[in-house]
C-alpha cells in the first residue's frame, strides 16, 4: 500500500508538468462551458417560459414567433441533452471542426457550452416556476413589458434560487470535460492516458487521476459555497434586517 | 362627467363556473369606489379585468374613454395603477428601485426625475426613510405603503386596490388605509376591493355590493348600509355586524 502511494507520488513528481497542463485544459474547459452554458440557459430558459405565456392582444405573427420559439428550443434541449457529448463531440470534430481548421479547445468550449446551456436552461426553467406569480404580476401591472420582467425582475431571482442546481453543472463540467479528450484536447485525461501509455502504471496513474479530480470538484464546491453565501446575505437577510429588531 | 372606467356586460368563467355575469360599472374621475361581497362573489376577478390581469370572456371595457383591448396592453398598463393583496414588491430591489423602475422603463424618464419622484411619492406615504432597504426587509403594512408609492409613480389616472389590507394584523391595517384616506382627500380615483366595512362607509363615494358574480346593489355608502335594499346585502351586513359585537 505504501509502495502503490509512493509510485503515485513519483508519477506526479516525474510528469507535473504534464497534469499541470491537463488541470489547465480542465478548469477551461469547465469555466468556460459552465459560464456560457448559464449565459445560454437564461436565454433559452427566458425565452422559453415567455413563449409559453399567451398574451391577450397578441398578434398573429407573435403568436407564431413563440411558437416557432417553444419548439426550436424544445428541439435543442431534447436533442443535445439526449445524446452523448462524447458522440456529439466526435461528430463534430471530425466532421466539420478539425477541417473548418479550428483549435481543438475552442470547439471543446463550443460543444461543452452547447451542453451545459440545454441543461441550465431547463434548471433557470424550474427556477422561473418556483418565483412567486405575484412578482410578475407587479411587474405587468406597471407596464413592464413580458421580456422586461423576465430579464429585471424574475430571471435575477431565479438565478439566485438555481445557484445550487448551476455549481453542480460546474462540478459535472470539471469531471465530464474529459469525453472531450475524444477531440485531442490535451485535458487531464487525455494526459493520464498518455502518462498511463508510456509508463505502464495504469492503476497509479487512474488512481492518481481520480485524486486530482477529487481535489478539483471539492475545490470547485467550496468556492461556490462562498460566492453563494456571500450572494444570500448580501440581499434579504430578513433576521439580520433593522425592521425587525426595531418591531420586535 | 368624464368616466374614468366604464366596464359593459363583462363576463368571465373559470372553467364551467361563472365568476363574472353581465357586470356594467362606471367610475367618475376623482371617486372613491369601494367593492364589498363574499369571498368567491367575483370582485377580485372584476378588478383584475380592467388591466387584464384576466383576461375578460365577453364584454368591454374602458379607460379614459380608450377600449382595453386597443393599442399597447403595456401603456395602458401603466396607466391604471394596481395595488395587491400580497404586495408584490419586486423581492430582488430596494424600495427606491421599486419606484423608479416603471418610471424609466415604461415612462421612459431619466432616472434623476425618477428619483426625485420616487423621494416624493416616499415621502407622501411615510416610507421614505426606508428608500435604500431591500423590499424583503419590510413589515406587511410598510411593503404596502411602498407598493401604493410604486404606483403613484405610475402617474396613474386610477389605482385599483385589491383586497390591500387582507394580508394585515388589525394593527397595521391603519397605516395603510390612512393613506389610502388621505389620497381618497386629495381626489385621487379609486377602486377599492375590501372587508373593511369602516373604510367603505367612511370614505367610498359610493359602495358597490357583489354576489355570484353580479352587482346586486349599489349607491352611496350611507343609503347602502343603513338602509340595504336586498336580503342578501342584509344578511352580509348582519354577518359583519355580528362578528364586530361578538
Amino acid at each position: 500500500m505504501i509502495e502503490f502511494i509512493q509510485r503515485m507520488i513519483d508519477l506526479a513528481v516525474r510528469y507535473h508538468t504534464l497534469f499541470l497542463n491537463g488541470i489547465r485544459y480542465t478548469v477551461v474547459l469547465a469555466l468556460v462551458g459552465t459560464a456560457c452554458g448559464l449565459l445560454i440557459g437564461l436565454v433559452i430558459g427566458g425565452l422559453r417560459a415567455i413563449s409559453k405565456q399567451m398574451e391577450i392582444n397578441d398578434t398573429a405573427l407573435t403568436r407564431i414567433i413563440k411558437k416557432i420559439i417553444d419548439i426550436v428550443t424544445y428541439i435543442y434541449i431534447t436533442v443535445v441533452r439526449g445524446t452523448p457529448m462524447m458522440v456529439q463531440g466526435m461528430l463534430l470534430w471530425f466532421g466539420y471542426f478539425q477541417g473548418a481548421g479550428w483549435n481543438a479547445l475552442a470547439a471543446g468550449c463550443l460543444i461543452i457550452s452547447v451542453n451545459t446551456g440545454a441543461y441550465m436552461a431547463e434548471i433557470i426553467r424550474s427556477g422561473i416556476m418556483g418565483i412567486d406569480k405575484g412578482q410578475s404580476e407587479g411587474a405587468r401591472s406597471i407596464g413592464l413589458s413580458a421580456w422586461q420582467t423576465m430579464r429585471l425582475i424574475v430571471l435575477p431571482q431565479a438565478l439566485k434560487n438555481s445557484i445550487p442546481s448551476i455549481v453542480n453543472e460546474l462540478i459535472v463540467n470539471i469531471k465530464d470535460s474529459c469525453v472531450l479528450s475524444v477531440m485531442m484536447i490535451p485535458e487531464l485525461f487525455f494526459q493520464a492516458e498518455t502518462i498511463a501509455g508510456t509508463t505502464l502504471k495504469v492503476t497509479e496513474t487512474y488512481t492518481l487521476l481520480l485524486v486530482l479530480y477529487l481535489i478539483m470538484t471539492s475545490l470547485a464546491a467550496w468556492l461556490m459555497g462562498i460566492v453563494e453565501k456571500k450572494i444570500n446575505h448580501r440581499k434579504s437577510n430578513y433576521f439580520s434586517s433593522q425592521t425587525v429588531a426595531e418591531g420586535e | 362627467m368624464e368616466h374614468v372606467i366604464e366596464i359593459k356586460h363583462l363576463a368571465k368563467s373559470f372553467g364551467t363556473q361563472k365568476v363574472l355575469n353581465d357586470i356594467n360599472f362606471v367610475v367618475d374621475k376623482g371617486e372613491v369606489v369601494t367593492i364589498i361581497g363574499q369571498s368567491g362573489s367575483g370582485k377580485s376577478t372584476m378588478l383584475r379585468c380592467i388591466n387584464l390581469l384576466e383576461v375578460p370572456d365577453a364584454g368591454e371595457i374602458y379607460v379614459n374613454g380608450k377600449s382595453i383591448y386597443e393599442g399597447n396592453i403595456n401603456k395602458h398598463r401603466s396607466e391604471v395603477g394596481m395595488v395587491f393583496q400580497s404586495f408584490n414588491l419586486f423581492d430582488n430591489k430596494t424600495v427606491l428601485e421599486n419606484c423608479v423602475l416603471g418610471q424609466v422603463k415604461v415612462l421612459k424618464r431619466n432616472k434623476h426625475e425618477a428619483i426625485e419622484i420616487a423621494h416624493k411619492y416616499l415621502k407622501k406615504v411615510g416610507m421614505d426613510e426606508f428608500a435604500d432597504k431591500p423590499s424583503t426587509q419590510l413589515s406587511g403594512g410598510q411593503k404596502q405603503r411602498v407598493a401604493i408609492a410604486r404606483s403613484l409613480c405610475m402617474d396613474c389616472q386610477v389605482i385599483l386596490f385589491d383586497e390591500p389590507t387582507s394580508a394585515l394584523d388589525p394593527i397595521t391595517v391603519d397605516e395603510v388605509l390612512n393613506v389610502m384616506k388621505k389620497l381618497a382627500e386629495e381626489g385621487l380615483t379609486m377602486v377599492v376591493v375590501t372587508h373593511e366595512m369602516a373604510f367603505a362607509k367612511d370614505v367610498s363615494d359610493r359602495v358597490v355590493f357583489m354576489e355570484n358574480g353580479v352587482i346586486v346593489e349599489e349607491g352611496r355608502p350611507e343609503q347602502l348600509f343603513v338602509n340595504p335594499q336586498t336580503d342578501s346585502l342584509r344578511r352580509f351586513l348582519g354577518r359583519y355586524l355580528n362578528q364586530q359585537t361578538a
